[in-house]
């Protein structure tokens, strides 16, 4: 109980006095999932509308690769970036294993598919007849997409919390392609792995705290705006 | 009424190989009400959406405004020309003004010319109070109205109406349609409109079209077809009632005497001097008398009596169905011993009754 009580104490010290390690791996995990969840969003909502909203074949098997990637291992994901990355690899003459460029690569692996993924069902619950009375009431098919994606806000953003709760929270691939190399490729995953690894509980429990309050203000906002003009939900029904 | 406004040539559309549509010719005119009517499934909504350009056909033309649509013509500047009502209102997620504000902003309107023209429509369609409620929490009613105060905001030259009453209950339905028909004939509006009821047809049309199987069976007024259907498929859709449009000349406590082409016919109903009405006779109403009896004093309470020529007689079983000519066309059932005994004939005159009370009014 005691290592307990005293990593806890020692831990809402560091968090009070504002540790600058501490805070330079929160700032390099926010800078890096965060990144890598923009580009999931870039490539895997176009994506996932342009699979809910067209056929053409081929497009089951696209359908089930991406329900497949969302189930991705992490640690499948890093192997791969590893792979391509290594030295003697395909892309090794980039040179850009162990920096935050690979890491980002890997985490837009695991959460571009979980994007897209829950795009397609987003898209895919909407009455088919609203495409139709967006573009009857003169929108242009890019003003139309916009509309749809509107629509579908709720579970859209709900795609975005998942990618970047999958991400945020991943150790495996970023320890694969990152190297958790102090200054430069260790986030508040990597960190906590070792410190805990190293018997200092007081840094690994402010870092999970700091990890938590993370992914909570990040929900935090993206809940707000989801919510903002939904109509909220006013039956009682009987217990 | 010279060129058409809208108008489909050769069309044919198919889904997997399977025709659906089949479209010699369909000319819509300048500022017409051209009801299609027609069982579920006959094609009525794929039409409207070949119309509004949402839809390619997959043979034939459309040509609006004398301009045949080709793959590289401008759709969309075309489409912002028209718009369509869905049976379901399909608002969007926001508020009542967001909502009709969606064509507006699409087109780029300016802020303050969007606000002018949205209130003006919320005005039109008595929504005024609902701008700020969310538009997912209307009554089904409510939701109706706003999505054809949005339909309108923008000023189109057609509208498309596909069942847009369907889903609403009588009452409802009757203030949204008075409403929409003063908007309608207001803006001297093209309008297209879907429906399977034929009294909503009736009531609404200039002209009328008849649906089935994805083809056009009749095309012509109301009048037209309900009096004269082309075949059976179309007389089993209509109905066979008599349809006579006329002007009220006389109104005293209720009972009016209507004019009509070749006649004039007493009805019950409230409809002052002036006023337009359609009158429709069921066949079973109409009592047919031998000519030489009239005069020999039967007294009877039917109010309208008239002299007729029998244009036609069809036996249809125990029924036989006697289309007669008494200045205006009308349509009779009597039993088969009552033809055999009155020994009907074509050519030969009898006196067709029927009481004021049968005749069922619909005010234009």
């Amino acid at each position: 109980m005691e290592l307990i009580w005293e990593g806890i104490k020692k831990a809402v010290l560091l968090l009070i006095t504002g540790d600058r390690e501490v805070i330079q791996i929160a700032l390099l995990s926010l800078k890096i999932s965060g990144g890598a969840v923009l580009i999931s969003m870039l490539l895997g909502i176009p994506l996932g509308m342009l699979l809910a909203l067209t056929s053409f074949p081929g497009r089951r098997i696209l359908v089930a690769a991406i329900n497949t990637g969302m189930g991705l291992p992490p640690v499948v994901a890093g192997l791969f970036v590893c792979m391509f990355l290594w030295r003697s690899g395909p892309l090794g003459f980039f040179g850009i294993l162990y920096t935050p460029t690979a890491m980002v690569i890997a985490q837009v692996l695991i959460a571009a598919p979980i994007v897209a993924g829950l795009t397609i069902a987003a898209i895919q619950q909407l009455d088919p007849k609203l495409r139709l009375q967006a573009l009857s009431l003169g929108a242009s098919r890019g003003q139309m997409l916009i509309t749809l994606i509107k629509e579908a806000r709720l579970p859209t953003l709900a795609a975005i919390m998942a990618g970047f709760g999958g991400v945020i929270s991943e150790v495996g691939a970023v320890m694969m392609v990152g190297g958790n190399i102090k200054g430069q490729t260790r986030v508040l995953t990597t960190a906590t792995v070792m410190e805990t690894r190293m018997g200092h509980f007081d840094i690994a429990i402010a870092l999970s705290v700091i990890l938590l309050l993370l992914v909570f203000m990040v929900n935090l906002i993206l809940t707000e705006i989801q919510q903002r003009g939904a109509a909220p939900w006013i039956i009682r029904t009987w217990r | 009424m010279d060129h058409p406004y809208l108008e489909v040539r050769n069309l044919i559309h198919e889904y997997d190989g399977k025709r659906v549509l089949s479209i010699e010719n369909l000319k819509i005119y300048r500022g017409e009400i051209f009801a299609i009517i027609g069982p579920n499934g006959a094609g009525k909504s794929t039409l409207l959406r070949i119309l509004n350009l949402l839809e390619r056909p997959s043979h034939g033309e459309i040509i609006f405004r004398g301009l045949v649509i080709e793959p590289s013509t401008d759709k969309l500047f075309l489409r912002r020309r028209m718009v369509m009502v869905f049976q379901e209102p399909l608002l969007f997620n926001g508020t009542v003004f967001e909502n009709v504000a969606y064509g507006l902003r699409v087109r780029k309107y300016p802020k303050m010319e969007i606000e002018e023209r949205v209130n003006r429509l919320l005005m039109k369609f008595n929504i005024h109070h609902l701008s700020d409620r969310h538009a997912l929490r209307l009554s089904g009613g409510e939701a109706q109205r706003v999505s054809l105060a949005r339909a309108l905001v923008f000023e189109p030259q057609v509208l498309f109406l596909d069942e847009p009453f369907a889903s609403l209950d009588p009452p409802t339905k009757e203030a949204l349609r008075e409403d929409l028909e003063r908007v309608i004939r207001g803006m001297k509006l093209t309008t297209v409109y879907v429906t399977h009821d034929r009294t909503e047809a009736l009531m609404l049309a200039d002209r009328m079209a008849v649906m089935d199987k994805g083809e056009i069976l009749q095309i012509g007024t109301p009048e037209e077809i309900f009096n004269y259907p082309v075949n059976e498929r179309v007389a089993g859709f209509v109905g066979v009632e008599t349809i006579l449009s006329g002007t009220v000349v006389s109104q005293r406590n209720g009972l009016a005497d209507v004019v009509v082409t070749g006649g004039r016919v007493e009805v019950l109903c409230e409809s002052s001097v002036g006023e337009r009405v359609l009158l429709c006779i069921r066949p079973e109403e109409v009592t047919l008398q031998g000519a030489k009896d009239e005069g020999r004093d039967m007294i009877s309470s039917a109010r309208n009596r008239f002299l007729s020529v029998v244009r036609k007689v069809i036996p249809q079983g125990a029924i036989v169905k006697v289309r007669l000519d008494c200045g205006f066309p009308l349509v009779s059932f009597v039993t088969k011993q009552s033809a055999e005994e009155l020994d009907l004939k074509e050519g030969q005159t009898v006196v067709a009754s029927f009481k004021a009370t049968a005749v069922h009014v619909i005010r234009k």
